[in-house]
């Protein structure tokens, strides 16, 4: 299959995704740790890709979405952005609705 | 070297989306000797206020400045920072 194809199966089959470099318990960039970080706080299960462990979706993840860097946040089947975005939007309170509503809409059937 | 990235970026920012202001932070220093920094790219901040942001999600701010930056990502900029206002916010 398609790298492309791979990573759009894996945004579309998962609700929340996230594209870090290491894993949320291990961590290898502080911008990835801080987006998990937030994320694992608003009690939401989500799924993970680590980007060091797959050569082929780290060269290609940036053009699938036109987004330059780590990590990439997909929920509900869309790009929410990187660290930053999602951080602001923990802030605000705004990603924990967000999560719920998307792990609440689809359904349950989540395999990473 | 850094103090001219920084120019760089300043100049390439202004030029795409005529802020109002732009302020630039330079924390490659802080980020020394971590793996993302061996390949030679910096870490910055950006602070930018500007009218193109208005109406515009962050995803989309974001990327105005990621295609403002253009060729400086992934070689001279390993990691950005992003701040994005519009002048009423």
């Amino acid at each position: 299959m398609d790298v492309l194809e791979r990573i759009d199966e894996q945004v579309k089959n998962n609700p929340i995704i996230i594209y870090m470099k290491g894993t949320p318990k291990m961590p290898q960039c502080g911008f990835s740790s801080r987006a998990a970080q937030a994320m694992q706080a608003c009690g939401v299960p989500f799924a993970y890709v680590n980007v060091l462990a797959d050569e082929e979706i780290f060269q290609n993840l940036p053009r699938y979405a036109n987004w330059p860097t780590f990590p990439q946040i997909y929920v509900g089947n869309e790009l929410i952005g990187g660290c930053d975005i999602t951080l602001e939007m923990y802030q605000k309170g705004e990603l924990k609705p967000l999560m719920e509503k998307a792990a609440a809409t689809s359904g349950g059937d989540t395999a990473a | 070297m850094s103090a001219s990235r920084v120019e760089q970026l300043h100049q390439r920012l202004t030029q795409a989306l005529n802020p109002v202001d732009v302020q630039i932070e330079d924390d490659s220093a802080k980020h020394a000797g971590h793996a993302g920094a061996q390949s030679g790219g910096g870490h910055f901040n950006v602070r930018i206020i500007s009218p193109a942001f208005a109406g515009k999600t962050l995803v989309q701010r974001h990327r105005l400045v990621y295609d403002a930056v253009g060729d400086m990502m992934h070689s001279e900029i390993h990691a950005l920072s992003i701040q994005a206002k519009t002048p009423d916010e």
